[in-house]
């Protein structure tokens, strides 16, 4: 391990040329300011600003019990709100040593990678946009819309579910579930190959994204970037295979990694990833019990043991980390999200320094950002 | 590595902490004085240095506030918690270790934005999320009268 | 031989010849000045119109979608309500733009296609400029409209629209030369810059079906440069709505703006209009050597719809890649036409003006 110290290097000067990128802008996928300084077309530096989302959620939490809490957190990520609920629910439970029925655990991870598999199609339609390729956003929706078709029908809500409670689930999935699962994966299957001709192999597309922004494992380890921007640059960081929760140990899967740190590295890893997560789909709804509880017994009051718990889940964008400090209330006296996007937003700097300001599109674009889990 | 294993490990470098296994993981008590040295010894490992800090906070207990550092090692995939109490609330100050894991720079800008923890060093210390003359709201004696109606329990 | 029926020198013979019997000649010849001039504005707005419907259709069909389906059948009315808003809106003046020039820069550009548009040959006798220099002249008219662009991007006094107003100089600057290397390839080989001439030199044939698979090189050169020159994608960079939210027309709103967004449009048309006319025959109907038969059933096709359908051909193609390609990045345009687009252009002049020489073309 090398004694280099990864910095994150910004040098001012008076006669800066900035830029405010947001925080209305078509780029910026949300309410992000970027304090761009600009040497022509090149850029010097990158400074973020945010909080213009902040809602306080830390602060909210703390006067919540844990099963309100489970509806703000679908709120933070809202792209991956499943598994923002899981980590609440597998950090109550893992406290109250709850032993979950397979059922649920096995639903859970249906819905993980359905929510994995409309966050990355949502991801890469917009990635498309911040290249200037509007149609991909067409096509990807389009796929995205099966999915949240599957939600809708089990928990009549699309985009924000808070199908999870603390033990379990809210109410029994529809029974038509697993058949139409089982219909999605193979269109999906049938829709990926469009994808690649779209972007994939797109020359121009190459050329905006190889080499662009290259991240070096150790950056990603000093920034903490994780999920499929951390993995873009060879950090093994998958939660799901790290330290596995729920069903994942016993499923077959493998972690996608690339080497090359690029966009298209990261591009490639997410693309690789809805694969995977079709491939999991099919395990899953194979092994899922087909009778059986939809919660384990909790009492109606939850009261966490006085102590300290700290739970991570892979979401779609990286490692969620839920923190509970507990005094052995119903309500939790401190409540930490760990929200990937924050540590991912802040490599922006290090990564887009010298390039041109297109490719500061293409690297927010491929660290894929969403603004409200940062600010929380 | 098992978890007695690399507590004796910790202790052997940070001989100046209580090293306990937590509910979860094994944690690192310091001495707020001696946070950068601890986090430095922990960085350097031998064998599995705690290079990927994943998490950085701070709880508010009333008489004290806590910091609390999470971390892993990318090689043998261990998770340990660093901890370190600051009594002084009025004037809370820890050295900052975002020069050993540059993400702890926004952790610490966060930390500082709600708490109003003071990072000695940090090379950029602004509020993160909220204007200049807010208060810091996840202190526990924190008022907003305006903003936040208190519902009685 | 091309029938005559269809030929509009007849009726704007007779026009003529009417106005001049009926009263002085200047007095007929400023009329006739008029009625072109009229001619042309309803022509224009009415084609613009169109064209951004005809975008809105297309895009939908890659998109999968509908596309604009309300307003009139098919929605075709549906650009008349929208310019009726841009109309109706709000011009919002900037505090700290340049006044004189901010008002400038949308005619500027929209004088320029509109300059343009005049030389075109549109069908048989229907002409309004028959220059000797054609080609020349719309050449030189339609690189006028980046002085509008520089002109909007630099007075409105927004950081976003001096980048993007300076990315669209150096992309028109560096294609003019590609666009005009490739239309040299014709004139060389039709040896005339009279636009009616080099349509008449196509009457046994289209010039990319008898220029060989060199022709056909240029061809694709002027699609690639011509579309780069009139800022579209993948090559609007100038507008680049991800980077720079809308580039030079940043800062203009209401009928300024649509100003910008009627002369893009024409602009578009204007380079598939001179497209066809020089590759594809214009309004010449497809003609195969010395099949008779064949010549002349494709004769009794009117002129102005092959020049039409050929022009909306080209500008099919060119909606085509801006809605499936990605946007470039600017150091890579630059590349793209010094390195590569400007080398092959000179090299395939020169190849023309051999085969040219040695008339080894149909």
């Amino acid at each position: 391990m090398s004694k280099d110290v990864i910095k994150n290097i910004i040098v001012k000067d008076d006669e800066d040329y900035i830029i405010n990128m947001g925080p209305q802008h078509p780029s910026t996928h949300g309410v992000l300011r970027l304090e761009v300084c600009l040497n022509g077309e090149i850029v010097k530096y990158v400074i973020p600003h945010i909080g213009y989302i902040h809602r306080g959620i830390e602060k909210m939490c703390e006067a919540d019990t844990y099963k309100q809490i489970i509806h703000l957190t679908d709120r933070m990520d809202y792209l991956s709100a499943h598994m923002n609920n899981e980590a609440v629910c597998l950090a109550v439970e893992n406290a109250l040593q709850v032993e979950v029925p397979e059922r649920v655990q096995y639903i859970r991870a249906i819905l993980d990678e359905l929510n994995r598999l409309a966050s990355h199609q949502l991801w890469w339609s917009a990635f498309g946009m911040d290249l200037g390729a509007l149609t991909t956003f067409f096509y990807g929706l389009r796929d995205r819309e099966k999915i949240l078709a599957i939600f809708e029908e089990s928990f009549g809500s699309r985009l924000l579910h808070s199908f999870n409670t603390p033990g379990g689930l809210m109410h029994d999935v529809h029974p038509n579930f697993q058949k139409h699962i089982l219909e999605f994966v193979k269109y999906f299957r049938k829709k990926l190959p469009d994808y690649k001709n779209l972007l994939t192999d797109n020359v121009i597309f190459h050329n905006r994204t190889k080499g662009v922004g290259v991240m070096s494992p150790e950056t990603a380890i000093a920034f903490g970037v994780t999920g499929p921007s951390g993995r873009g640059s060879g950090f093994a960081c998958d939660v799901r295979k790290v330290a596995p929760y729920g069903v994942y140990d016993q499923l077959d899967f493998k972690q996608v990694l690339y080497s090359e740190g690029d966009s298209f590295a990261r591009y490639q890893v997410r693309m690789d990833e809805m694969e995977e997560s079709l491939n999991l789909l099919e395990q899953l709804v194979a092994k899922m019990p087909s009778e059986g509880d939809f919660t384990a017994k909790m009492k109606p009051i939850i009261k966490l043991p006085e102590g300290e718990y700290y739970e991570r889940v892979e979401t779609a964008r990286g490692e969620l980390g839920v923190f509970i400090v507990s005094k052995g209330e119903k309500y939790p006296y401190r409540m930490r999200f760990r929200s990937p996007n924050f540590s991912n937003l802040f490599v922006l700097n290090t990564l887009s320094k010298g390039l041109k300001i297109a490719d500061l599109v293409a690297i927010s674009g491929s660290l894929d950002l969403v603004l409200p889990d940062i600010d929380r | 590595m098992e978890n007695t294993e690399l507590m004796e490990l910790i202790t052997k470098v940070i001989p100046y902490g209580t090293v306990s296994q937590g509910s979860q993981y094994p944690e690192v008590i310091v001495p707020a004085g001696k946070l950068h040295d601890a986090a430095e010894q922990l960085r350097n490992l031998e064998g599995q240095p705690f290079d990927y800090l994943i998490n950085m906070t701070a709880a508010d207990f009333t008489d004290k506030f806590t910091v609390y550092y999470h971390m892993e090692s990318t090689q043998a995939h261990n998770l340990v918690v660093l901890k370190a109490d600051i009594a002084d609330r009025d004037n809370a100050v820890v050295e900052t270790v975002s020069d050993i894991w540059v993400t702890a720079e926004f952790f610490e800008r966060e930390v500082f934005d709600l708490f109003g923890i003071r990072f000695k060093n940090h090379p950029d210390l602004r509020r993160l999320f909220l204007e200049d003359d807010y208060g810091f709201p996840l202190r526990k004696d924190f008022k907003d009268e305006v903003n936040i109606i208190e519902l009685p329990n | 031989m091309i029938l005559d029926i269809y030929s509009f020198s007849t009726l704007t013979g007779a026009i003529d010849k009417g106005l001049n019997s009926a009263m002085a000649p200047w007095l007929a010849t400023l009329l006739e000045f008029v009625i072109v001039g009229v001619v042309f504005l309803i022509f224009y707005a009415l084609l613009g119109l169109f064209l951004v419907y005809l975008e809105r259709k297309v895009c939908a069909v890659i998109q999968n979608r509908i596309g604009p389906n309300r307003v009139g059948k098919w929605g075709l009315l549906q650009t008349i309500a929208d310019l009726i808003k841009l109309l109706m809106k709000e011009l919002i003046p900037i505090k700290n733009a340049d006044g004189f020039l901010f008002n400038l820069a949308p005619f500027i550009v929209i004088i320029a296609s509109f300059m343009a548009i005049a030389a075109l040959p549109f069908a048989k006798g229907l002409q309004a400029m028959d220059f000797n220099i054609g080609i020349f002249y719309v050449m030189a008219v339609s690189s006028l409209g980046v002085i509008g662009i520089l002109l909007a991007g630099w007075s409105s006094n927004s950081k976003y629209s001096l980048i993007g107003a300076m990315r669209s100089g150096a992309q028109i600057i560096s294609y003019e030369l590609s666009v005009g290397l490739s239309l040299l390839s014709i004139v060389i080989l039709s040896g005339s810059m009279q636009l009616s001439t080099i349509v008449q030199s196509q009457a046994d044939g289209w010039w990319i079906f008898k220029g060989h698979i060199l022709a056909f090189i240029s061809f694709v050169i002027f699609l690639i440069a011509s579309t780069a020159e009139t800022n579209r994608g993948p090559f609007d960079l100038a507008e680049a709505e991800s980077e720079l939210t809308a580039g030079f027309h940043t800062e203009y709103s209401g009928i300024k703006f649509a100003f910008f967004f009627l002369a893009e449009y024409m602009n578009m048309f204007i380079v598939a209009a001179i497209g066809a006319t020089l590759f594809l025959g214009g309004w010449m109907p497809l003609h195969i050597g010395h099949w008779q038969e064949f010549n002349n059933i494709m004769d009794y096709i009117p002129s102005v719809v092959w020049f039409f359908g050929k022009t909306f051909f080209v500008i099919y193609l060119i909606m085509w890649f801006k809605w499936t390609f990605p946007r470039l990045r600017i150091d890579q345009l630059l590349n793209l036409e010094w390195k590569y687009l400007l080398p092959l252009s000179l090299i395939n002049t020169v190849l023309i003006a051999f085969i040219a020489l040695m008339g080894w073309y149909f």
